[in-house]
């Protein structure tokens, strides 16, 4: 019989208390994984459920209401199955564990993770070399409280004679002429 | 070059955080800078080698040299404004972005996309295919002193930038895939003017398989080089020809498959060896194999219909709370992009899953211990990166 992401979460809900699946697509689904429980959710996905690559690792920042959302996203490839692990940690401190140990290839996304981020892996290697950013000390760009506009007007001279153009009112012009 | 050797007796100590205790005052090792300009060095990153002797003991990665926040960017701009600006992540093989970007957004906004828009964005997945893998066969000869492949291949790529430059008005950034479609059907003639165009290229294939796949001094360099164990293949996440070359079939094409692939009729490329020579190798056949695929596709493809649905207004497109995920298989393994919306008219986080930002780090770091500093650009441009992927 072919597995199904129900019949998994079934089975990892039998043995840890993580939350509702959310199921995007038949082979892709989300679930929120407390921090304390990802470890044993991943080795249990990868050494017995055959979620063997780990796709990405990403975060998104939810400023509103102080917390990062960490996603592990693992695809059992046999089974075309996707299944994203959502786990979410306050915004300050930003600490998580790190998984460099499961997957070696982890490291880099949590060197990405701590620069974009300033998020904390503790004991990831090289987490502190610079990744993409050399010598940056403001915010960490990625998070929601970085403004790319003002950190631009504010570092770059603007090049005299330049003309900024709105492109929503060029595009409402070409596209809806007429309509507001 | 050879496999990484699990006896480190003649290597520096390891301390306790896993690198390497590398005492550079002793006069036994000499940092060394490939790059980030430097003919031996895929696009814009370089690698900080140690060496003792002629010998590599330990190389990292940098990059950074290209970053321009496009994850970021992409937060400030409405649905729309997006499409123009992904195309840019990755320079060579600019389609996968546009294609990756506009199935999230449909994906999240419950768009259907016509069917002929399907065949059409297939089409242009295998065209940039095929320049992506000229790009590479060009570097790998390059890399080992064949100057004149690299010649042959780029005359190979202009042909087919003239096709994307007669279908879509652009050479290097289509924007052509959009978010519900794609911009225009096939031009008038354009089936027979592609044959012509494969034609050529097959024809120069074969100069480049007797020119550089038979020549000596390209097998002494490259056969039994730079072997990746498909045990690794899961712990540093490699997908694409660097799999297939270890004889995994794995390909998201055949995989998880996407637009018409299902309808298409082909097997992925595989090979045995799993070194520089096979890698290459594979990449040649895979050209060969789009080439056949093209065919199909402009064969089978239907003769009329649309090629966009309808979209809302796009200045004020607004997308419900979600997040997914969709990949493709591109010259380099899985392409694939996360996109996260939160109901306001523009992306909460878009996230781009680039093949390189695996191969190029974790990956290469650890295949560049016992190689010969000479070697290091064959086994850099074998593992086929793309730095703007990497940092995005």
């Amino acid at each position: 019989m072919q597995t199904n992401l129900l019949d998994i979460h079934a089975r990892l809900q039998a043995l840890l208390p993580v939350g509702e699946l959310q199921t995007q697509r038949a082979d892709l689904a989300f679930l929120d994984v407390p921090p304390s429980l990802l470890r044993a959710t991943l080795l249990q996905l990868r050494d017995r459920e055959g979620f063997t690559h780990l796709v990405l690792l990403t975060a998104v920042d939810w400023i509103e209401q102080e917390q990062f959302q960490l996603t592990y996203l693992v695809c059992n490839r046999s089974a075309r199955l996707d299944l994203g692990l959502r786990v979410r940690i306050p915004r300050e401190p930003a600490s998580m564990e790190s998984i460099h140990e499961l997957w070696p290839t982890a490291a880099t996304y949590q060197r990405e993770l701590r620069e974009m981020f300033g998020i904390d892996f503790p004991g990831s290697p090289r987490l502190d070399e610079d990744f993409i950013l050399e010598g940056w000390t403001a915010t960490p760009p990625y998070r929601r409280d970085f403004d790319t506009l003002k950190y631009a007007e504010e570092t770059y001279a603007e090049r005299p004679g330049r003309v900024t153009y709105d492109p929503a009112a060029h595009m409402q012009q070409q596209l809806y002429p007429g309509e507001r | 070059m050879g496999l990484f050797t699990p006896d480190r007796s003649q290597y520096p100590a390891e301390k306790v955080d896993g690198s390497l205790d590398i005492d550079l005052s002793s006069g036994k090792y000499l940092k060394l800078w490939q790059g980030p300009q430097h003919p031996g060095i895929t696009g814009n990153m370089s690698v900080e080698l140690t060496v003792c002797g002629d010998e590599v003991v330990e190389g990292k990665t940098h990059v950074g040299y290209l970053h321009r926040g496009f994850e970021k960017l992409m937060e400030r701009r409405s649905f729309i404004q997006c499409f123009p600006i992904v195309c840019r992540i990755c320079v060579p093989e600019p389609d996968f972005n546009e294609y990756c970007y506009a199935a999230v957004v449909e994906e999240l906004a419950g768009l259907e996309v016509p069917e002929l828009a399907h065949w059409i964005r297939n089409l242009i997945l295998e065209m940039g295919r095929i320049n992506s893998y000229m790009m590479y066969l060009g570097g790998q000869a390059g890399a080992l002193g064949m100057g004149v492949i690299g010649q042959w291949t780029t005359y190979a790529r202009d042909l087919m930038l003239d096709r994307f430059e007669e279908l879509t008005g652009a050479r290097i950034y289509h924007m052509f895939i959009l978010p519900g479609g794609v911009r225009d059907r096939l031009p008038e003639g354009f089936a027979g003017r592609m044959e012509e165009t494969l034609r050529e290229l097959e024809d120069i294939m074969v100069d480049v398989e007797q020119t550089m796949f038979r020549n000596a001094v390209f097998k002494r360099r490259t056969v039994g080089m730079g072997v990746i164990d498909p045990d690794w293949l899961e712990p540093y996440g490699i997908t694409g020809p660097n799999a297939r070359a270890a004889g995994v079939p794995r390909d998201v094409r055949k995989d998880f498959p996407y637009l018409v692939y299902p309808q298409l009729d082909f097997e992925p490329v595989t090979g045995q060896d799993s070194d520089i020579y096979t890698r290459a190798d594979v990449r040649r056949r895979d050209v060969l194999l789009s080439v056949d695929l093209i065919r199909q596709i402009l064969a089978r493809m239907p003769r009329g219909g649309e090629v966009m649905t309808r979209l809302p207004n796009v200045l004020h497109w607004k997308i419900d709370p979600g997040e997914t995920y969709i990949r493709g298989e591109c010259s380099r393994g899985e392409y694939g992009y996360y996109l996260v919306t939160d109901g306001s008219g523009y992306p909460r986080r878009v996230n781009v899953r680039g093949p390189s930002y695996t191969h190029a780090m974790a990956l290469l770091e650890r295949m560049i211990v016992n190689v010969n500093i000479a070697d290091v650009a064959a086994l850099m441009v074998s593992l086929h990166t793309y730095p703007p992927e990497i940092e995005r």
